[in-house]
């Protein structure tokens, strides 16, 4: 470097330095790890929803060939702790045992009874077929509504009831105090649907012992590498100075990653026993019953409002689906997003409970945006609703009640203070990129002519948290753990830099953007620098990665590092150039005297003079390297205003993305290409569940979309061109003013897609179609509403009330039968004020 | 999953095959392309004893003419069959739908004799085959035999074949200035049709002399809409067209999963008929 103006490394669309490795799988996914003398685990699992396991025999999976072991769960249950759940949300919350392999009760079809060790996967899973296992049945629990009566058949018999916990939140004004003042309100039952995360990595563990000392290295395609360090210890009992944890290159995760699960414990427990290297992958369909799901949820949702669309309050009533056990994460999932309802909009009155049950069914946890794109999506729908019920624009609606850029820091009814925002800007960028008044246009057209393809607009003005910070706030949250992330700068004798990150990356590019930011406050070339991560040995320090927390906290980390080795560089310069450190400039890596350009030290020959040692300062340490552990005092506010138009064949029920424009604020940017990247997936994502994707169980607690043939991901060839933009209003908690980007484009965009279906249809009477909002549901929906039958109720029975709709009855798989009318709905409007 | 063990050959002719095929008796499933095959094993829905790999044997790969006959070999791949200019100009209706089969990786390694000997009504390609009344030339222990499209989907995931038998081709008889269409409906474009129909029509003088109509995932087997074809013939303008089309479902059995109920198929077959065969006569 010599020190000419050069062009910032925050900001470039540089091309990701991990690609190369990743895109032609040059590296060491876990499934690739060789060790001499691995074993192979395979699991067998219950397949049943719910059954007293009486006997488990795994002596004929011996006489197998190949076979070095078996056990069952009683047989690995000496050593083997519960599964840790983190987030236990309220005092009196029930937290029924989680066994990682079941001993004597099943409860979901799924849950792991017996395990083989063998000396090939073959070997290993034909081993399975020889386990004898006695089940006797116990009633399958599917209905949440149902689950909570009283005499309902019991998840957890011990536990007395399938309620896990009642969680309120209530501000501002009585909201019976803002109904009975308001002149319109608005009623609405969703439902948020299962869904299977699905990356594209599968799952999977190698855990080699050193038997003589004691220590195990437990390779993991995690997305939480120091987090699960501590939680296996705590399982297992392996002290955790014994344990390392490595996760290698992960092929996504979307929080299905974000787990401890019971086969890292089995995989650690195995090896323990057996004295050997031992691996298990998961297949895909076995990841569909064993891999945490997202979503499940009824949600009741009430708005108040004046005629003239002054929002004056909001109530939620809130049912989740924990599953059969609560994983690390399952309470506190619908908490995250109790904060987002009232979204960027004032209002005098909120009010919030949540009521999270346990069901039969493959556990919830954290999926891609974890609660707030469930609440993204009831505000954002009962907005269009309530636009609807006033007459007024849908865009109209929210200017009158969103929070005005000057407005900003704004403390909301739920008590978050937005540090920034600009939601007007926005707004207006992505309505002139869509072309709204010709669309809108296009859509009076089509209606007037009584096309059979409708036109339909969607809009979703969304603002989420993350970049899960502030401990104090954790805390109060009853969260297992702190918000603060690590980072170490080394300053190598050669000139390189290595960036130590406790973030564990799995697909979003820290290495690229690491260094981007290293190189720019260290002026060093982007080359240069190299990021360690993902192994609690090399870089001990972590909080991991998820809620998108990296960049916010993570990044914030690495910039505030680097200002220090700056700061601890600058000493030595000024002793070397014989200058005080007060007539030092730094620029471009460059350490100079002001007023004599000749005296220069680049910081990479400090580096080299520091490790030399021979003339550094009296009193100063031979290293500028230093570290920054960063917790800050507030969430991140990315927001954006995303605009959908489709097209929805009326014969048919399918629904076409015609147009898809969101302008996201995510602050500044590091890497312009990577951000893109970040909203293309999201909101491939956030469609997907408004339109394909379900995980869908029978009556019996039985997955039906139990492979890729009946869960319908997606592709590119699903997808319109998405026209994205940004404006930039610089967050106030970091210093390089950026914001969480990873959930962004899954919270907007589902209900941006699901209102634009109904804005097509609500001509022809339709005012709800249940998510997916596949096909033959449209169909389905529009058929109802011809015939002029009113609104199914949905809440009588469990074909319509089950949570998400996921107890299908006999013969009517998958909800068919919904008219996708939502029940429970209703709405008043009442004269003004006398 | 993991596949159970099988015992794995790969015959170098069609002879060879069809002899391992016979010594192995039921126990015996063909590899073609695996696009079916592989994900049965894999899911240890299917527990063959003996796979054999039909892959390697030259003559049954290729598309070439036989007078007024398309003859394509029972191992060309999906990809082959979509970019063949012989089927493009004598079959546009098996070159139009094959190129909806799935996505190009499975069209690379699928077949068009795998997918037919598969039988699955909602593949695609069986019911482009009853549309263009091709026949099937398979091989034995006993020599070699011709068998009509019609009589070839048996049931659901049955074909005609024994299971010592071999397809070996596919004549499909050229039609000059008929107009086609595959007009498919499918949730994600990698995904099955819920349901699908391919037109086939023959106009004359500004109506429909001849149609055929053949249904996707309608029943256990692909089906000829033999009533709409009935009613089709002379029809002229899309009232016709449309009330033709009113007859497509009868006598169908369609199936419940989780896509559709079978009303909503049979309300789809009618309106994918329309479409198709208003497409196929350029009027779509």
């Amino acid at each position: 470097m010599t020190g000419q103006a050069v062009e910032p490394e925050i900001g470039r669309a540089r091309l990701r330095k991990e690609d190369a490795r990743l895109i032609t799988g040059q590296t060491n996914w876990t499934d690739n790890i060789q060790v001499a003398g691995l074993l192979h685990l395979a699991i067998l699992r219950s397949p049943m929803a719910h059954a007293r396991v009486t006997r488990v025999d795994v002596s004929p999976a011996l006489e197998r060939p190949g076979v070095f072991a078996a056990f069952s769960g009683a047989d690995l249950a000496e050593g083997l702790g519960s599964l840790p759940c983190a987030w236990p949300v309220t005092e009196d919350i029930v937290l029924p045992e989680h066994p990682p392999i079941a001993v004597d009760e099943v409860r979901y079809a799924g849950d792991p009874v017996a395990v083989v060790a063998a000396r090939d996967r073959y070997a290993a899973a034909d081993a399975l077929e020889a386990i004898e296992v006695d089940y006797e049945p116990l009633p399958p629990v599917l209905d949440l509504e149902a689950a909570l009566a009283d005499g309902a058949p019991l998840v957890h018999a011990d536990k007395g009831t399938n309620r896990c916990y009642t969680w309120p939140l209530a501000t501002g004004e009585s909201f019976e105090a803002v109904r009975e003042r308001a002149e319109v309100t608005l009623r609405r039952r969703y439902h948020q649907q299962r869904l299977i995360p699905n990356a594209m990595e599968p799952r999977a563990v190698v855990v080699t012992p050193l038997a003589a000392s004691g220590e195990y290295t437990v390779y993991s395609a995690t997305q939480i590498p120091h987090i699960l360090r501590i939680m296996l210890s705590a399982v297992t009992g392996v002290p955790e100075h014994k344990l390392r944890v490595i996760a290698p290159d992960v092929g996504g995760g979307f929080g299905s990653k974000l787990q401890v699960y019971g086969e890292e414990a089995l995989a650690l427990a195995v090896a323990r026993r057996l004295g050997r290297p031992v691996k298990w992958t998961e297949s895909r369909s076995e990841g569909y019953l064993a891999t945490h799901h997202g979503r499940g949820m009824i949600q009741d949702v009430e708005i108040a409002a004046t005629r003239e669309g002054r929002l004056l309050g909001l109530k939620v009533d809130l049912t989740a689906d924990m599953g059969a056990y609560l994983m690390l994460v399952t309470p506190g999932i619908p908490i995250l997003g109790a904060f987002m309802y009232p979204a960027i909009y004032k209002m005098d009155s909120y009010a919030f409970t949540c009521t999270g049950v346990f069901t039969t069914r493959t556990p919830t946890d954290a999926y891609r945006g974890a609660g707030r794109p469930e609440a993204t999506f009831a505000i954002e729908r009962i907005m269009d609703d309530l636009a609807h019920e006033l007459g007024l624009d849908p865009i109209e609606l929210r200017r009158r009640n969103w929070i005005r850029h000057e407005e900003f820091p704004y403390t909301t009814i739920a008590g978050l203070t937005y540090d920034t925002g600009d939601y007007e800007s926005a707004t207006d960028k992505a309505l002139a990129l869509f072309g709204y008044d010709d669309l809108r246009a296009e859509q009076r057209g089509r209606a007037e002519r009584g096309d059979t393809v409708r036109l339909g607009i969607g809009v979703s003005t969304f603002t989420e948290m993350c970049g899960l910070a502030p401990s104090r706030v954790l805390r109060d949250l009853r969260y297992g753990a702190g918000g603060w992330e690590a980072a170490s700068i080394r300053m190598l004798p050669t000139g390189t830099v290595e960036v130590v990150t406790g973030t564990s990356p799995h697909g979003q590019g820290h290495v690229t953007c690491w260094s981007q930011i290293a190189a720019d406050v260290l002026g060093v070339p982007f080359e240069d620098v190299e990021v360690v991560h993902g192994d609690t040995k090399a870089a001990p320090q972590g909080m991991d990665t998820y809620g998108s927390r990296s960049l916010t906290v993570g990044g914030e980390a690495v910039h505030r590092a680097a200002v220090k080795v700056v700061d601890k560089a600058r000493k030595v310069a000024a002793h070397l150039l014989e200058a005080s450190e007060q007539d030092l400039e730094f620029q471009a890596g460059v350490f100079s005297v002001r007023g004599s350009p000749e005296a220069r030290k680049t910081i990479q020959e400090i580096a080299l003079e520091t490790f030399m040692a021979h003339n550094l300062p009296d009193g100063v340490e031979p290293t500028i390297n230093a570290e920054s552990l960063v917790d800050p005092e507030n969430f991140s506010y990315p927001h954006g205003t995303h605009l959908c138009a489709v097209e929805v064949d009326t014969e048919t029920g399918k629904t076409e993305i015609r147009k898809y424009v969101c302008v996201d604020d995510v602050g500044h940017v590091v890497n312009p290409m990577i951000v893109e990247g970040q909203v293309h997936g999201g909101l491939a994502q956030g469609i997907a569940q408004a339109l394909y994707e379900e995980a869908v169980y029978d009556d019996e607690g039985n997955l039906v979309s139990g492979t890729m043939a009946d869960y319908l991901v997606p592709s590119a060839a699903d997808l319109p061109e998405f026209v994205t933009d940004r404006t930039e209003t610089p967050a106030a908690s970091n210093s390089m003013g950026v914001k969480g980007v990873g959930e962004a484009g899954t919270i907007a965009s589902t209900p941006a897609v699901v209102n634009a279906v109904v804005d097509a249809l609500r001509p022809l009477g339709v005012d709800d179609v249940r998510m997916p909002c596949a096909p033959h549901r449209v169909w389905q929906a529009v058929r109802a509403a011809r015939s002029g039958r009113a609104a199914e109720p949905a809440g009588t029975g469990p074909a319509q009330s089950g949570q998400s709709g996921q107890a299908a009855q006999g013969g009517d798989i998958g909800q068919y039968g919904d008219t996708g009318s939502s029940g429970d709905t209703g709405s008043s409007g009442k004269e003004g004020p006398a | 999953m993991i596949p159970p063990a099988f015992e794995y050959t790969r015959p170098g002719s069609v002879d060879e095959a069809v002899r391992a095929l016979a010594d192995a008796g039921e126990e015996a499933k063909v590899l073609a392309g695996g696009q079916s095959l592989l994900p049965l094993l894999r899911l240890r829905l299917a527990f063959p004893e003996l796979v054999v790999d039909v892959g390697r044997i030259p003559e049954l790969r290729g598309v070439r003419e036989d007078g007024d006959t398309l003859v394509i070999g029972a191992m060309t791949t999906h990809h082959d069959v979509v970019h063949d200019p012989l089927v493009r100009r004598h079959a546009g209706l098996l070159a139009q739908a094959t190129a909806t089969v799935a996505d190009p990786a499975v069209r690379h390694r699928g077949t068009l004799g795998g997918s037919l000997a598969h039988a699955d009504p909602a593949g695609d390609l069986p019911a482009v085959a009853l549309a263009l009344d091709a026949a099937l030339v398979v091989a034995g222990p006993g020599g070699r035999r011709t068998v009509p499209a019609r009589e070839f989907f048996v049931d659901y995931l049955q074909s005609a074949l024994a299971p010592d038998e071999l397809l070996l081709e596919v004549r499909i008889p050229k039609r000059a200035g008929w107009g086609f269409h595959y007009e498919k409906f499918h949730a994600v474009a990698q995904s099955w049709a819920i349901v699908a129909v391919a037109a086939l029509v023959r106009r004359d003088d500004g109506h429909i002399a001849e149609a055929r109509v053949a249904l996707t995932n309608m029943g256990p087997t692909p089906l000829r809409a033999t009533a709409a074809e009935e009613a089709l013939t002379g029809a002229d303008g899309p009232g016709a067209v449309a009330r033709a089309a009113e007859a497509a479902a009868e006598g169908t059995r369609p199936s419940q999963d989780l896509s559709a109920s079978p009303e909503y198929r049979e309300h789809l077959a009618r309106v994918l008929t329309r479409r198709a065969v208003l497409t196929a006569t350029g009027t779509g």
